[in-house]
């Protein structure tokens, strides 16, 4: 197993939130390490979405910083995006386009993903045989099965996952889990939203009980 | 570079795979054509005089038309916030995706306008210049309208707001392109207004994506 250095992969310090006059979070700070996983919880609103995509520099309204292996990730942008991989609510799968054509333009997107060929990627997220159908004649949890594929590319060691399980079937939620544990085994680290059970070790992040205290 | 093509080559398919992004416009811009002569007169005389006009005006328009969804449905399905935080720079996207637009509407509309012309009775020494006024102008529209775009996606109703915001920038456009089609009717030099024509392409390309990159951040970050 990889040793985790003791400096933290990434470091939140005062991190302030107010949506529509509503204070999300305030001077919340965490650190997370190579080789863990973090789940963010809290009740529908409290603020988990908007926290990861403050993370992945999506939100800019927020007070507070947010290190990258001690750097500010305003300053370090190109290399922080190398190394995050982030999948939100939305899949940016295009109906229109297949399987494989999707994937391929992630992977230009993103030149990170190249653990695997795609076809094999598709392969492992049970999509095999579909690598050429346009996505439109997919179901929803197979929409998502074609983003998550690219969990299977990722040499990122930092993914940021936000409810990764919606509409997947109990074996694609185990394969997942399995899929996270192993990422974090070779020093990656998962920061994540689920209402589900997870079976794997985690640190919990609890929204609401930041608020109340 | 190679990302460069990448990118071009998705737009560009995702237009064949959604053909009304491709013929949206260039029906538009035909039935315009067809409806002026019926509307107003089907003198041959008066047509000639005002076909520049109308042919740029309805040129415009169809660009505009097409616009509003440049960035929409990759805002909607979440392909533009994997833009925005992929180690790829933003500037190239949007330039891919200027480009490809232009390819399919602005290139299309020019390679239709012969057709227009004759339907118009636009005089044939004219025709060059009206080819040569929208292959110069017609980026310009792709260029500026990516602007507002940006500025307008994250909106719920952008579509009104975007003919606000950009259409006062294709007026010059209009004024210099049909002054050129006009001109070369009338049998006059056309290398100065192809030239303000070239100018105005020169400056829009060099700021023009700089402001949509600026703006897309703003649209999505909020």
């Amino acid at each position: 197993m990889h040793t985790p250095e003791n400096k933290p992969i990434l470091q939140v310090k005062n991190l302030t939130c107010e949506r529509d006059e509503r204070l999300l979070f305030e001077n919340l700070c965490f650190q997370i390490h190579a080789g863990e996983v973090l789940q963010i919880e809290g009740q529908n609103g409290s603020g988990k979405t908007t926290l990861l995509r403050i993370l992945c520099g999506l939100l800019s309204n927020f007070s507070g910083e947010i290190f990258w292996q001690g750097n500010n990730i305003s300053q370090v942008q190109a290399e922080y995006y190398q190394a995050l991989l982030y999948v939100g609510h939305l899949t940016g799968v295009k109906a229109t386009l297949t399987p494989l054509e999707n994937l391929a333009w992630m992977q230009q997107l993103s030149p990170q993903l190249q653990q695997l060929d795609l076809e094999t990627a598709l392969a492992k997220v049970g999509l095999y045989g579909f690598e050429t159908v346009p996505c439109y004649s997919l179901s929803a949890g197979q929409q998502r099965r074609v983003n998550l594929a690219r969990l299977y590319l990722s040499n990122a060691p930092l993914w940021i996952l936000d409810e990764p399980f919606t509409a997947l079937d109990i074996t694609g939620v185990t394969e997942k889990e399995q899929l996270i544990q192993q990422h974090v085994a070779t020093g990656g680290c998962v920061i994540l939203t689920t209402h589900q059970e997870l079976k794997i070790s985690q640190r919990r992040l609890n929204l609401d009980s930041l608020r109340v205290t | 570079m190679q990302f460069f093509f990448a990118a071009i080559k998705r737009n560009l398919l995702l237009s064949f795979r959604h053909k009304s992004d491709i013929f949206n416009p260039l029906a538009f811009f035909l039935m315009v054509a067809v409806m002026f002569p019926l509307g107003i007169s089907p003198e041959a005389k008066f047509l000639a005089a005002i076909a520049a006009g109308v042919i740029w005006v309805a040129a415009l328009l169809a660009s505009l038309l097409s616009m509003d969804g440049l960035f929409r449905s990759d805002f909607a399905d979440g392909s533009l916030e994997q833009m925005l935080i992929s180690p790829q720079p933003l500037i190239v996207m949007v330039l891919a995706k200027i480009i490809s637009h232009w390819l399919v509407t602005g290139f299309c509309l020019a390679l239709l306008s012969p057709l227009l012309a004759l339907m118009l009775f636009l005089p044939s020494e004219a025709l060059f210049a009206l080819v040569a006024s929208l292959l110069l102008g017609t980026p310009t529209l792709s260029l500026i309208g990516a602007i507002g775009a940006g500025l307008t996606v994250g909106l719920r109703n952008g579509g009104v707001l975007i003919s606000l915001l950009i259409l006062p920038l294709y007026i010059p456009l209009l004024i210099f392109g049909t002054a050129m089609v006009q001109a070369a009717s009338m049998g006059m030099p056309i290398v100065g207004y192809s030239a303000i024509l070239g100018a105005i392409l020169v400056v829009s390309l060099l700021f023009a994506p700089f402001a949509t990159v600026a703006a897309l951040k703003i649209s999505v970050k909020g």
